[in-house]
């Protein structure tokens, strides 16, 4: 679209709520207080890789969550190290402006070393 | 479990022409579908119908195995059946993660399934009643559900594709392991080749079952094939697993209980298949409606182990918000 990123573009979205995977609008009745909240899993594979997200969980606190992620998502040694976020902490860029924000990168081809012509005969670059 | 998901799906939506032929279009191109995507409520609809009774499937799949665990013959055949029942929670959690990006809550699929408005596969309501069982659930069972499975990691929607791909991988093993099971009674005495005869006399009819109605009687079928949900219809995958599991248990010296299952080259387009005999539909219906030998018994032992658990939930939660008043106290 080549349309420069409205200074808004990146403001929190209101009325998202987190959910296992993803992030979709909240509907009215969602989200009782007596339901155990919802975590994001990430895990490390082995040291020299990063964290991945591999799941969600539901736990009461920080402690079963971990205990949760361990019994669910390591049981055939996925992993050294893992992360446990609440769902609800993630900030998301907003699906609606899904356009606005990564559309402007698509016609910058400059930035890639494959825009630039370099001879033959240099030898690799 | 997972065709039978669509009985009873309304795939039905009140979009506009404009926004349906988008949608198409993007899953023609194999685009994958995530939570925060536009979708017809039709398409939404039919995978939380889909995804949530496959959840349910597996959580009320570890209750026939569980019943053998403490009489498991060996510590091995106990450690392999501890850790596939443990499989089948962590399979049933996957799936309803996967639901609840749909915008359903854990709680009110539980709900659903506890009040009976939420099916899961008809096999579980049939019951377990030798060892022989856990090596025909294994072999069969399992055998069945991963040939369902594996198209289902292409399926169009994100969340259900990857959390297919996990429980996938974690499949073959409980496939294997039930097989093994077999293959040692059909080597021990001639009882126990007896026992593993019966198991797949009992067991074979309810798996072909597994695979849902005929395709011609599945009404929410061409919908889901549409929408790729499904990439295979129900009497494609039924024959794909007959024709693996025929050589199998032609391997272990045991008798398909079906006087009709006779090999025709010109199937297939050419490729082949099996003619089977007539499967019993009536009895089929009958299970899905809560009429199969197990049905009350299975949502009961669900119903107690949800309410059983419900103050080990609000203990940890209230645990959970005194310690976070506490901290934020100091």
């Amino acid at each position: 679209m080549g349309v420069s990123p409205s200074p808004t573009v990146f403001e929190p979205v209101a009325q998202l709520q987190a959910t296992p995977q993803g992030i979709y609008s909240k509907k009215k009745g969602q989200g009782m207080s007596n339901e155990t909240p919802l975590w994001e899993v990430f895990i490390r594979p082995r040291n020299g890789l990063a964290h991945k997200h591999v799941g969600s969980l539901h736990a009461a606190d920080e402690a079963l969550a971990l205990s949760a992620a361990r019994d669910v998502y390591t049981r055939r040694e996925e992993g050294t190290s893992i992360w446990a976020v609440r769902s609800d902490a993630i900030v998301a860029s907003d699906p609606a402006r899904a356009g606005q924000n990564f559309d402007p990168a698509e016609d910058k081809i400059y930035r890639h070393p494959t825009f630039y012509d370099i001879p033959e005969d240099v030898g690799h670059m | 479990m997972y065709s039978q998901g669509l009985i009873g799906a309304d795939g039905g939506s009140e979009e506009t022409q404009e926004f349906l032929d988008a949608f198409q279009a993007r899953i023609d191109a194999e685009e994958k579908i995530e939570p925060t995507d536009p979708m017809p409520e039709g398409y939404r609809r039919t995978l939380v119908r889909q995804i949530g009774q496959h959840a349910h499937s597996e959580v009320v799949g570890m209750l026939p195995e569980g019943n053998w665990i403490s009489r498991a013959p060996s510590l091995k055949r106990k450690l392999a059946l501890l850790a596939k029942v443990q499989d089948e929670g962590g399979h049933g959690l996957y799936l309803y993660s996967a639901a609840e990006t749909l915008g359903v809550t854990r709680e009110q699929m539980t709900e659903e399934l506890l009040d009976g408005t939420a099916k899961y596969s008809s096999i579980f309501n049939y019951p377990t009643l030798s060892w022989a069982d856990m090596g025909a659930v294994g072999w069969l069972v399992d055998g069945a559900a991963i040939m369902n499975q594996i198209p289902l990691c292409r399926c169009s929607y994100g969340p259900y594709a990857r959390a297919m791909i996990r429980v996938c991988a974690e499949e073959s093993f409980h496939q294997r392991q039930g097989y093994e099971i077999m293959l040692t009674l059909c080597k021990g005495t001639p009882a126990q080749k007896e026992m593993a005869q019966d198991a797949l006399n009992r067991l074979w009819w309810p798996c072909l079952m597994m695979f849902g109605p005929h395709d011609g009687d599945s009404a929410h079928s061409e919908k889901s094939m549409k929408w790729k949900i499904k990439r295979f219809s129900n009497d494609e995958l039924r024959g794909k697993f007959i024709a693996a599991t025929v050589r199998q248990a032609e391997f272990l010296g045991l008798t398909i209980p079906d006087p009709d299952l006779k090999w025709d080259d010109s199937l297939n387009g050419g490729k082949g298949g099996y003619h089977h005999g007539e499967i019993d539909w009536s009895e089929f219906w009958r299970v899905v409606k809560g009429d199969g030998v197990m049905n009350v018994e299975r949502v009961e032992m669900r119903k107690a182990a949800w309410d059983d658990g419900a103050w080990v939930r609000e203990a940890a939660l209230a645990h959970a918000a005194k310690r976070s008043a506490k901290m934020a106290a100091e």
